[in-house]
């Protein structure tokens, strides 16, 4: 008696209980799962494609899975693919985009970690002026910018080297990579930066030894978002650079729509992955950090 | 000469003031002045020449524009970034909106579904065009897979099709980039007081006049930044292109950005590349200027 007192006193508690197959459930999971299923649905065709033999390609159904699996097509884009004179695959792709990518990543991050802590603690007249062209840059076409920058290049004489694409990066990464370092640098306690002032640390040694300590995870993002970047370019590829320092990128598409030779799709598909494969791998470790990364980078604009 | 010296030492010349900060903005600066301003005022300087093979300065006022605006392929670039742009701005906006709706229902598996949907987005343009290629490829891949499931009069070859072609484009590019709009919308979602959402409950409106009636208007500034960066994106496609069609069958997909680097580096015909990117340049200003005025230009 007493019992049944006090549950009517308080009610019942907590939400209310859903049942787990409602109708709104079914609808909700059931449109996520077809969305999904579609979604991945390419890369289940790359996959498939990539390990079946020529004849199998030419009789079967895409979406069939292979009957006798063979690594020859991932063999042959990796290392005999012909992209004009070339025929040594896409390694050669591979590794010029490694060669790009690493020095650009850590330039232009560490030219935009700078930027970002002059900007946020250390302003000096017009600084805020050129941060604002820098962001309106941004949003300049690339193409209007394309050539001049071929100029400059040729005048310093960097002009199809790898090193000259290196600096197009970090120039074109600047505006994005600026802004994330000058938002992140503004939301430490300033007290830390005063502090380390009185101390008499100058600009160098407060950022080597405290700012950088203290911003790992932003640096983590700014990686994150120059990988899958910069590997993913084409533009800049095909334009600052000569055929045999080509970035993975051009190659695949040179490989791809080469018009001369039979249409290998098993090859294409191999070698899409290939392409695709430093990009997803970071997009799969870094879970999380990637969407922080593409959120900080757009959202806070 | 010797006081103003001596005034120097006492207090030294503001130029020098913080010169560490400033030596190391040197990039920066340099950047946005010898790249981002120079290049933009040269290249919009150098259109209004006959440069061919290498830049040269000698003007003509606008005729390289008036060729540009004669030339079918540059209306066909312009026609196909209209119908593209458009509908990718919707469908991108619909879709990354219901998403990111289904997404926060408190569902299970929502990382899972998430990576799903924007694992696309890791992925460059070129292999986006280059799997669409292939998935659209009319004697292997959608097209005859339900041929030969008995529906033999179907017919869905949008990259043969030079009145479709740009809807296989269309579709590549929204596959890439939902993901990234659902992140956002989600983003902003997440950013609404649950306190909205009890008050809806407690008047009875329904879920779906809730999500248009009072959290749309609510994410403004988040569907703007969105808005904006997908607009900025549209108008830069280039490589997706490429890698899927080519600019074909024939000129039939083209686009201003391609139409820019094959005047500039194939055609030899720099001074209409100029023009042309001119022009691409106009039309992200006519997008970016009212939302710089709306979001910035209040604050002040």
């Amino acid at each position: 008696m007493a019992m049944s007192q006090t549950l009517a006193a308080d009610g019942p508690r907590g939400p209310k209980p859903r049942h787990r197959f409602s109708k709104r459930n079914i609808f909700i999971y059931g449109t996520l799962f077809v969305v999904a299923v579609y979604y991945l649905l390419p890369l289940y065709v790359m996959v498939v494609t990539s390990l079946k033999g020529m004849p199998e390609v030419r009789l079967g159904n895409i979406f069939s899975p292979p009957l006798e699996i063979t690594f020859e097509p991932w063999v042959k884009a990796w290392a005999t693919a012909c992209t004009g004179l070339n025929c040594d695959g896409l390694s050669r792709g591979f590794w010029n985009s490694v060669r790009i990518t690493v020095p650009s990543v850590i330039l232009s991050i560490a030219i935009a970690s700078v930027n970002g802590y002059a900007l946020a603690n250390w302003r000096f007249k017009g600084s805020e002026l050129f941060f604002t062209i820098l962001i309106i840059g941004a949003f300049i076409p690339y193409q209007v910018m394309l050539y001049p920058i071929v100029i400059i290049l040729r005048e310093i004489g960097l002009y199809g080297s790898l090193t000259g694409l290196v600096i197009v990066h970090s120039i074109f990464g600047m505006p994005i990579l600026t802004l994330l370092f000058r938002n992140y640098f503004a939301s430490l306690p300033e007290e830390l930066f005063k502090a380390a002032r009185v101390d008499g640390a100058g600009f160098w040694s407060i950022y080597l030894r405290i700012m950088l300590p203290m911003s790992v995870p932003i640096f983590v993002v700014a990686v994150i978002l120059q990988i899958t970047g910069i590997w993913n370019d084409f533009l800049f590829g095909v334009v600052y650079t000569r055929p045999d320092t080509y970035p993975m990128t051009v190659q695949l598409n040179n490989i791809v729509n080469s018009v001369q030779g039979v249409k290998e799709y098993n090859v294409n598909m191999a070698a899409t992955l290939l392409t695709g494969l430093v990009p997803l791998v970071v997009y799969f470790i870094s879970g999380k950090l990637f969407v922080r990364g593409i959120a900080a980078g757009a959202v806070k604009g | 000469m010797a006081s103003t010296m001596s005034s120097a030492a006492k207090r030294p010349s503001r130029l020098f003031r913080n010169l560490s900060a400033k030596i190391a903005s040197v990039p920066m600066i340099l950047t946005a002045l010898v790249v981002f301003v120079g290049g933009t005022l040269w290249t919009v300087l150098y259109s209004f020449t006959n440069s061919r093979l290498l830049p040269r300065l000698k003007f003509v006022g606008l005729d390289q524009y008036e060729r540009l605006w004669a030339t079918p392929r540059w209306l066909v670039s312009i026609e196909n970034l209209a119908i593209y742009g458009i509908l990718s701005l919707i469908f991108s906006l619909v879709i990354g909106f219901v998403l990111a709706a289904l997404l926060d229902q408190k569902i299970r598996f929502e990382d899972t579904f998430r990576t799903i949907f924007l694992y696309p987005f890791a992925l460059s343009f070129v292999v986006t065009g280059v799997v669409w290629q292939w998935l659209l490829n009319p004697d292997f891949g959608v097209q005859a897979v339900v041929r030969s499931l008995g529906w033999e009069s179907f017919a869905f070859d949008p990259l043969y099709n030079s009145s479709i072609v740009i809807y296989g484009v269309l579709i590549a590019a929204l596959w890439q980039g939902t993901g990234f709009v659902m992140c956002l919308m989600l983003a902003g979602l997440r950013g609404i007081d649950e306190d909205i959402w009890k008050a809806a409950r407690v008047d009875g409106i329904p879920a779906w006049r809730t999500y248009l009636f009072i959290v749309l208007p609510m994410m403004r500034p988040v569907l703007v930044t969105t808005l904006v960066i997908i607009a900025a994106g549209i108008v830069k496609v280039y490589d997706l292109v490429v890698a899927q069609t080519s600019g074909g069958p024939g000129i039939a997909s083209e686009v201003p950005a391609k139409y820019v680097y094959d005047y500039m580096f194939f055609a030899q015909n720099l001074g209409q590349g100029f023009a042309a990117s001119t022009m691409m340049l106009l039309s992200v200003a006519i997008i970016i200027v009212p939302w710089a005025y709306l979001e910035f230009g209040r604050r002040r």
